[in-house]
This record gives C-alpha cells, structure tokens and sequence, in this order.
C-alpha cells in the first residue's frame, strides 16, 4: 500500500518530466541543445498565474472540460501499477475502469472544444473521438490477452506476471505502444510541435483555452502520458526488475523514462502519417493485441 | 528448447502473414515472402534434425524462396514500374480484421485435425494453414498481378509447412520438383507481366475481362 | 398480487376517466396522468417485498375459455420489469402532462397510455398462453395509437404503420413456439409448458422465441420498426417505448429460456452473435443519423445488443459449466435493462423538450442550446455520460458486469470459447467508443456553440411538468451509478429464477468488486468537485475576458462555419462505408470562388432496404398473381367453396377409413 501511494505520489509530481525527456532525446538526434528538462514545469507555474480570456459562445462545458479531464486521469492513474508493480486500488477486470475513466475525460475535452463553436476545434474533436474508438478495443483486447496468459483479472498481477520473452506479451507490447502513441498525440499520430492548426489532433481541440484552463490540460495529458507509459512498463519489464522491493519508487520511475526515451527515439526516427492512414495503423495495433489473444488462449 | 525455438519461429511466420495482408508497397510484400521462405527453412532444420541432406535441402529451399523468386519479382516490378497495390479489392484494414478471423479458424481448424507429428510444436498446423489462407486471399483481394504472384508463393510456403509438420521429412525428389514448379511459375509470371505492362501501360488485372470473347 | 390488480385497476379508470373527459382538455390529461403515479404508490412495497424474498405469488382463477383457467403470477423477474415499468411510466406521464398541453387529442392519447401501461403489466403478470397472448397483442395495438398521435402528417402514418405490420409479424412467429411448448391437449398454463421437450424441439422454440421477441426488442435485422417509429410518436411515448416496451421483448426471452431448462451451447452463441451485430451496427446507424429521435432510436438497439450480450454470455457460462460467469452475465443484462430504462427515457424527453421548444430535431440545424434551455441541456449531458458507460453514471455499473462476466468466461474457459467470447469484448470496447462519438456529436452540436440556423428568440425552457421529470431521471442516473454495490444484490433473486447458482458467496465478491467500482467514482466526483474549487479561488481575484472564438486568425468567422454533425461523424462513416452505404448528393462549386453549393446525406437503413423491401416486393409480386381468382363472377367462388368442401369431406372421410 505504501509503495503504491508513494508511486502515484511520483507520478503526480514527476510527470511534467516527461515532455522535457523527450524533448531532450529529440533534440539530441536532431543536433541541437533542445529546452530545459524543467520546461514544462516553468510552463505550468507561469499558465497558473495568469488570468483567462472565454470566448462570448462557451458555457460552463468549456470550463469543466479541463478540470474533468485532469481529474479522470488522476482517478485513472489510482488503478495503474506503476511497471507492474500495485496499484492504490486493484479488482477483476479494474482496466474496464480505468479505460472508461479515461473515455470520460476525452468527453469533456470533446464537448469543451465543441462548445468554442470554432470549426477547427470541431476537426480535432471528430478525429480524437474517431481514432479513440479503433484504440479503445485494441487497448482492451491486449491487456485480455494477458490476462489469459497469467490467469489473473486486475491489472497489478497481470501486468506483474506479463514475461516480455513471451511472444504474446512483446505483440502486446507493441500494440499498447501504438495506441499510447494515438492516444498522447505523438508522432505519426499527431505532431505536438506542429504549427497548422488543420492537421492537428489534441492541440487544436484546446486553442482556445488558456491560463489555468490550460495548465489543467497540459498538467493532465503529461499524467495520462505516465500512465500509458507506467502500464507499457509493466509489459515490457522483465519479471525479476518489477519484483524489486525498493524503498523509493526506483522501479516504476525507472520503467516510464525508459518508456519516454523509446517514444523520443520513435519521434525522432519517423515522420508523420497521412491522417487517412491513421486507422490503418490503429487497425494494425488491434491486429497485434488480437494475434496475441489468440496465440495466448492456444 | 527445440521446442521453443520452433514456435518463436511460428508466431514470427503467422506475424509475417498479418503483415503481409496489410501491406501495400510492393518491396516489402516480396520482402515478406522472402522473409517467409526462410522461416520454413529454419522450421525443415529444426523438425528433422541437422543431417547434411537436410541442411543441403534447407540451403536450397532458402536460396530460392528467399533470395531467387525475390530477385526475379523485385526486377519484374522495378520493369513494371509498379510499387504499390492501390486501391485493392479489399482494404487494407479491413483485410487485417479478415486475417483475424482467418488466423481463429486456422487454429479451431488445427486444434481438430489430427495432424502434425508428436514432438512438434502444437502451432506449426494451424500456422501453416493461417499462411495457405493468407495466400488465397492475397490471390483474391488484390488487383496487381505481382501481388496475386506473391499470394501465390505465400500459399506455397503454407503448404510446404504443412508438409513439414504432418510428414517430416519430404522426399528430394517431391521438394526439388515443386521448386522447380514454382520457379517456373514466378519466371513465367514476370515475363507475363512485364509483357502486359509494355503492351497495355498497366497491369490492373481487373481489366482482363475485356479480353473475353 | 392483489395489489397489482388494483393497480391494473386504477389504470383502466384513469383511462376511461379520460376518454371520458374528452371535452375538458385539462382534466381529462390530469386524471390520465394520474393511473401512473396511483398504480405505482399501490403495488410498489408488495412488488419489493417479491423481488427481495424472491417469493413468487400467483392467482388462479376458473375461467370459461376453452383451455382451462386464468393464471396470473408475480416472481422475482415478473417484479422487476413491473418496478421498472411502473416507475418509467409516472415520469413518462408526468412530462405528458405538459407536452400534450397545446394537442387537441390528448385524451384519447391519454386512454391509449394508460392502456399501453396495464398491457405491459399483464404482459409480465400473465402466466397463461392465452392472457400473454391478449396482453402482447393490445400492447401492440395501443402503442400503435401512441405512435399515430400525429396522423396529420403522411411520414407519422406511414412510420406507424411499418410499425404495426412489424409487430405482428413477431407476433406471427410466437404463436408457433407457444404451439411446441404446449403439450398434446393438455393446459396452456406456464407451469404446464416445456415438459419433456424434445431438444429439437426446444431449440425450434428457442429460435421462434428469437425472432418473435427479438422483433419487439429490436435485435439487428429485425429493428426496422424502431428508427420509423421513435421519431414519429410523442416524445414521452418514445421514452416510454424505448425505455420500457422494447423490454418486453426481452422479459419474453427469458421468461420463455426459464420454460426450456438447460439451454446447449449454441443458444448462448446465438445471442452473442445477434447481440455483437445489434451492438455494432445500431451505434454505425446511429453515427450517420442527422434526426435527434432517430439517433436515439437506433441506440436503443446498440443497447438491447448489449442487453442480449449479456444474457448471451450467461447462457455460455450455464451450458459450459462456468455458474459464476452465468450469474455476472445475467446481472449486468437486468441491470443494463434498468439502467436503459432510465437514461434512454430520459434522453428521449430531453429530445422532445428541444423538439417543443425549437420544432426541428435535425440536429444540423440547431446549436447553442445549452444557453437558452439550461436544465433541458444539463440533464440531457447526463444522460450522454450514462449511455456512453462512463463513470460515475448508471450505465458503466452493467456494462462494467457484462464485460467482466466476458473476462471470467476468457479466463476459466476452453479456448473454443474463450476467442469469441475475446471477440464480443473487442467489440463491446468499439462499441463504446463509438457511442462515445455519437453523443460527443449528438450533445455538443445541438446544445453547444452557436445556433447553425437564425433560430428565433423565442426558444425558451420548457415549463417545470417537462423540466422536473428530466431531473429526476438525471439524478436516477447518478444515484443508481452509485450504488451499484446495492443493486447487484437486488437482482440476486431475479438471477436465481433464471437457474443461474447464485449463492451468498459470489453475491458478496460482487458487492466487494462493485463497492471499489463506487470507491473510484465517488472519489472522481469529489476530485473534480476540488479542482472547480481551486480553479475558483485561483480565478477569483482576476479579471477574466469575454471575446469572440480565437479561429486562427481568420477575422470574419460566423455561425455557419461551424463544424456540422454530419462533418463531425464523416470520417468514421466513410471508415464503414461499405456497411453504412450512406447517400451523398453533392453540388459543389466548379470554379476557384466560393458560390452556393450543397450537400446532402442520407443513411438508410441496410436490412429495410436490403432485406425487407425486396422480401415484400417479391411477396407483393407473387401475390399479384393470385388476382387471377379474383375476377368478380360470384357463381365460380360459390363453386369454388362447394369444391373446397367437398374436398375436405372426401380429405375426412379418407382419412378415417
């Protein structure tokens, strides 16, 4: 119990390290010195004391969006084992919970850029809800297949007993690692670093928030990228480091920068998809965590 | 362990099926094949044990799966200037969820046959028949006469995997003979192809039912 | 049971007593609201009493029709649907009160309800062949009348009657089941059914019982009724159909499943297949709609999918020996049944306050009502977050059982049954994501942003008899997501009558999982409810700004440059395209400067276009030929009948010799 408190205490302290590491990491491959590893944590003090500007068309859905958002994933992150190791709470089939948690705060982000009446937001928003419906299944259906293959329902000890040297773990793997992708707004999903606003994704859904709005957001999508990451970790981790008794949270943190500089490395080596291609992809992840299932159930 | 080794190399050849079905550039479908051929050759060595002929058999097997009909197909689509397959018959990701599908029944279907010889890896079966499948429906789903040439020798390989996990050993004579088959095939297929393309400027295979009388 | 009668007698007064009324408009709808509300204060504690002991009562009564006696009972399951219909049926009407206010044929509207409302309940109470039979057939007729309240209007007419001729056409196909259920000669009374059925036998009923029931509950290739009647009918009759009488359809599957005993394994596999299509291709449907009524008429049948996924996996889990995933499949179903019931009521009432107030459900046409109709739009969120399955609302707590009860059967399962049982939770999970989608677009293009077309200014909220009902419903919604550690034990008994095992000890491993479920909700509630606070204090002392929508620089940006819902939902209509073959029509501009163009969209419906039309254009065709006996000379028809009796006493007297 203590050590998970003490993992979801790092995660919410740690999590805008996040954004600098792979910033970093692009940088290096790029040539160039790259921003503080603090950044994102100047940028959050700095939104949080500014005042906000609302535009005349938006109602009270505008602004729950980004509070709702932020605390679906703090709720979420309760249930996620940090590398596989305990989660805060854990019970059969708890990542039904946690997926629908984070489908809950997709909705108030979605319906807080609907409500701007801003035609780009709406293109964010039709794209966020369209490919989180294909990464949605593959996402479930992945963590089924390991939860047949260990014979356990909660998160902690499937994700604890997942073995990255068997092959139904390492295609689930790579199908989590996909749909982490989408779901962060990562390249070849989405570009954060973009600067036209018709070809993104998450950033064009939050144009037009700002202050302590969107530090809430920003604050909100770096946790959900520590999540993913923390659940990626905890199939990708061999058995014997996730059982480590450690008493800092070493493991997990560990485990999610790993996982961070893998998405740097991604980042830096490829380039974004046509948009029209994008579900292609998400397909293929939904193929893998399905060859996966069925290899495991064999 | 020979065990082990086998079945990675199974997952790996049901993987490069998966892959196959939602491919569309041209090098990496022959790339595939390719890379399927040497799986099988890999599977012919750990099934019947290392033996000169058989080493001798998947040296063979490997040079002109993996390396021979590649050579050939890449140098008839570079000829044809083909390098996708647009626009097939059947999506791309709508082919992966048929693949899903396909690649269930392969294993109800393998779990019920009473093939594949004790001692061998129980996903040889079902792997095999996943990768006959695949190949019949890159033959039926896509346009390109090159890419329906590759679904050819995808099934080729499937079955050649079923051989070597119901029979073991193939006779020299029956394995050199079906090579030589394909090769024939492959050969005259490029040839074919490459003809069409300078004839007609396409090689849209739909469009053969003009020729009927 | 006494109870009940009385209450199946308030209704039929309160019915006549409005039909009877019909020159005073307003008393006659005062006093037809009133049958809800009196039947339900009446029976409601002895209903509980029921559904909580799981004791069943019955009533026999002689009677003079020819097989045998009236029998009428109350068990467990007959208890619950009652609660559920009872409870729909006063809010439904409470809110008739005031959407019938300007209608000049609201008490007839009001006789027909009422009716409606006792047929139902006979429905669930009759335990004769006969009286269920009489039962489904006047619920049929009076929802008919419901439907057709509008029969000004060529579209009503015609919906109305697609809708009739469906239902009898399942009817048409219960009357047979019931013919292999009863034994040779002997009672039509429900204890009397199923004996000794031969397994053919009892799968031919199963299957009739599909199509029959199913047709009422709107499984995929039957449902063409719903997306014709939905949007035709009054708004609260609508969230009375599509809450509780599509349930009827259901109550009859199972009630008609306890009559079979043991089912084999393929019923289960039946009804996951037909449940994954439902599921699947009701929220496609719903995607590509443009009429508010029908988007949600389609959901109902992506819900009774889920519904019947549920039961699916409870008889998988029976027939191969796996009683936990049974009783876990059975719960999630009944409570998705009553957690349908709440928000698809409400969500079909806040349709119709937008309808009242704004005289178009087209969803492109509308925007921005959030700012003029407050309550109508909070609660009509509510009921978004409670169909989508989203914490901390009523409808995650049964798909949370349903999919669990799917995980169990993965996990405890052979593999021939595990990998489709895998698959239904993929598609359970795309499900969601789409219905995700359908109500970002439903609520976010018709209550926020900025009105698409000059809507008057007169659009104001609705008075507080359509106000309240929604209110209540919304906070049903969010209590019962709450307390889904109590619920799962109150259906304990209703899973009992189903032969599922249903024991003290997996009661409790429920309540245990359940109450963490509600740990996590009520903590997100409390979390968010801390940061608005925050937020506030922090925002307190500032000065905010009020401006225009930041559109990229873009300096004119009006109304009409907003996204549309048939924008929003296009690329994953186009994705499925060659499911959902959508319509377009498009005059776009042919050169470089902007003039007028024009888009139009139209999905219509696969199995009515595919399916049924052709089927009744063939029948049509054929039955064209027979015009030929038709030709008007009396004396070859009276020929015609001597020569049929004659054969038939030849047929007898060969027959006996």
């Amino acid at each position: 119990m203590t050590t998970a408190l003490l993992d979801f205490l790092t995660a919410l302290a740690l999590a805008p390290l996040l954004p600098g590491v792979i910033a970093r990491v692009k940088a290096l491959f790029a040539g160039r010195q790259g921003p503080p590893l603090l950044q994102a944590y100047f940028d959050l003090c700095k939104l949080l004391r500014k005042s906000g500007v609302y535009s005349t068309a938006t109602t009270w859905i505008f602004r729950a969006g980004p509070i709702v958002a932020c605390a679906s994933v703090v709720a979420a992150l309760a249930l996620t084992p940090a590398a596989g190791r305990t989660a805060l709470i854990s019970f059969p089939a708890d990542f039904v919970l946690l997926a629908y948690l984070l489908a809950c705060g997709r909705f108030f982000t979605v319906l807080a850029a609907l409500d701007t009446g801003s035609s780009f937001e709406g293109m964010g928003a039709s794209r966020e809800v369209h490919y989180a419906a294909l990464g949605e299944p593959a996402l479930l259906l992945g963590l089924l297949a390991l939860a047949r293959q260990t014979g356990t329902m909660s998160l902690p000890s499937l994700l604890g007993r997942a073995s990255p040297l068997a092959p139904e773990a390492a295609l689930v793997g790579a199908a989590l690692f996909i749909v982490l992708l989408c779901e962060n707004a990562r390249i070849p999903f989405d570009d954060p670093n973009t600067h036209l606003e018709l070809t993104m994704i998450h950033e064009a859904m939050v144009l037009d928030h700002g202050g302590v709005d969107l530090a809430l957001i920003h604050y909100g999508s770096w946790l959900k990228l520590w999540l993913w990451s923390a659940l990626l970790a905890g199939v990708l981790m061999p058995v014997a480091l996730k059982t480590i008794v450690t008493p800092v949270p070493l493991v997990g943190v560990t485990g999610v920068l790993a996982v961070a500089l893998g998405i740097g490395v991604v980042e830096s080596c490829i380039a974004r998809l046509r948009l029209l291609r994008v579900p292609h992809l998400l397909a293929t992840a939904l193929a893998l965590a399905a060859v996966a299932f069925i290899l495991g159930v064999r | 362990m020979m065990d082990g080794v086998v079945d990675r190399l199974m997952v790996l050849l049901i993987l490069s099926d998966v892959a196959l079905l939602g491919m569309s550039r041209l090098g990496a479908v022959i790339g595939l094949a390719a890379l399927q051929g040497a799986l099988l050759g890999g599977l012919a060595l750990s099934a019947s044990g290392e033996t000169s002929r058989a080493v001798l058999l998947a040296a063979v097997g490997l040079s002109v799966r993996g390396l021979l009909f590649p050579w050939l197909l890449r140098r008839t689509a570079r000829r044809a200037g083909v390098q996708r397959d647009l626009e097939p018959f059947v999506g791309y990701a709508l082919s992966l969820l048929i693949g899903i599908v396909m690649l269930g029944a392969s294993m109800a279907l393998g779990a019920r046959l009473p093939l594949g010889r004790a001692g061998v890896s129980n996903l040889v079966v079902p792997a095999a028949l996943f990768t006959m499948f695949t190949g019949v429906f890159l033959i039926v789903a896509r346009r390109k006469a090159l890419t329906q040439c590759v679904g050819y020798l995808v099934l080729e390989n499937g079955i050649y995997g079923f051989g070597a996990a119901s029979v073991g050993e193939i006779p020299l004579l029956v394995e050199l003979g079906a090579l030589l088959d394909l090769f024939v095939a492959v050969l005259v297929m490029g040839v074919a192809v490459y003809r069409i393309t300078a004839e007609f400027d396409h090689m849209d295979t739909q469009r053969l039912d003009a020729l009927r009388g | 049971m006494t109870q009940t009668l009385i209450a199946l007698a308030a209704l039929l007064v309160s019915a006549s007593a409005a039909l009877g009324l019909r020159s005073r408009a307003r008393a006659a709808s005062r006093l037809g609201a009133a049958g809800s509300p009196a039947a339900l204060a009446i029976c409601v504690v002895a209903l509980i009493r029921v559904l909580s002991s799981g004791h069943a009562v019955a009533l026999r009564v002689s009677w003079a029709e020819p097989f045998g006696e009236l029998t009428l009972g109350i068990d467990a399951l007959s208890s619950f649907f009652l609660l559920i219909i009872l409870s729909l049926s006063v809010v439904t009407a409470l809110y008739g009160v005031g959407y019938l206010e300007r209608s000049s044929q609201s008490s007839v509207s009001w006789f027909f309800f009422n009716l409606l409302v006792a047929s139902m309940i006979v429905v669930v109470i009759a335990r004769h062949v006969l009286v269920f039979l009489l039962a489904w057939e006047t619920m049929a007729l009076t929802s008919f009348f419901l439907v057709a309240h509008h029969h000004g209007q060529r579209s009503v007419r015609r919906a109305s009657w697609i809708y009739l001729i469906a239902s009898h056409l399942g009817s048409f196909f219960l009357l047979p089941m019931f013919f292999l259920l009863a034994p040779a000669g002997g009672s039509l009374a429900f204890s009397d059914l199923g004996h000794a059925l031969a397994p053919w036998a009892a799968s031919s009923c199963f299957v009739l019982a599909v199509i029959g029931f199913g047709c009422k509950a709107g499984l995929m290739p039957l449902h063409v009724w719903l997306p014709e009647a939905h949007p035709a009918a009054p708004s609260h009759v609508s969230a009375l159909m599509s809450g509780v009488m599509i349930k009827m359809g259901v109550y009859g599957l199972l009630r008609v499943a306890m009559l079979l005993g043991e089912p084999p394994l393929w019923w289960g596999w039946l009804l996951l297949a037909l449940g994954a299509i439902s599921a699947l291709l009701g929220v496609l449907f719903a995607l590509a709609q443009h009429d508010l009524k029908r988007l949600l008429a389609y959901h109902s049948v992506e819900n009774v999918g889920i519904i019947v996924l549920g039961i699916g996996v409870g008889f998988t889990g029976l027939s191969s020996g796996a009683p936990h995933v049974a009783v876990l499949g059975f719960t999630g179903a009944l409570l998705h049944v009553l957690n349908h019931a709440v928000f698809k009521g409400l969500l079909f009432l806040g349709a119709g306050s937008v309808l009242r107030a704004t005289h178009t459900a087209e969803i492109d046409e509308l925007g921005g009502l959030m700012r003029r109709m407050p309550v109508t739009g909070s609660t009509f969120l509510v009921g978004c977050l409670s169909i989508c399955g989203l914490p901390p609302f009523n409808g995650f707590v049964s798909e949370f059982l349903i999919y669990w009860a799917m995980i169990a059967g993965v996990l405890s399962l052979t593999a021939a049954t595990a990998v489709p049982l895998g698959a239904t939770v993929a598609v359970l999970a795309s499900v969601g994501g789409l219905a995700l989608a359908c109500f970002a677009k439903a609520f976010g293009i018709v209550f926020l942003g900025l009105p698409r077309r000059t809507t008057p200014q007169s659009v104001v909220e609705n008075g507080p008899s359509m106000t309240a009902p929604m209110v209540l419903l919304a906070a049903a919604c969010l209590a019962l997501g709450l307390s889904g550690p109590l619920l799962a034990p109150a259906v304990a008994t209703v899973v009992a009558d189903l032969h599922a095992p249903i024991d003290a000890a997996s009661i409790h491993a429920t309540t245990r999982v359940l109450s963490r479920v509600t740990l996590i909700a009520a903590a997100f509630m409390a979390l968010v409810a801390a940061m608005a606070l925050v937020r506030h204090r922090l925002l307190c002392r500032r000065e905010s700004r009020a401006a225009p929508t930041w559109d990229c620089g873009y300096v004119a940006p009006s109304a009409t440059m907003q996204y549309t819902a048939s924008s929003f939902a296009q690329p994953i209509v186009d994705l499925y395209g060659s499911l959902l073959r959508t319509r377009k029509r498009l005059d776009a501009p042919e050169i470089h400067f902007p003039e007028a163009a024009h888009l139009e969209t139209e999905t219509p419906d696969l199995s009515r276009e595919g399916i049924y039309e052709p089927l009744f254009e063939a029948i049509g065709v054929a039955l064209r030929r027979m015009l030929v006996l038709q030709h008007g000379q009396l004396h070859i028809y009276v020929l015609a009948v001597v020569l049929t009796l004659i054969a038939l006493l030849l047929w007898q007297v060969g027959w006996n010799s």
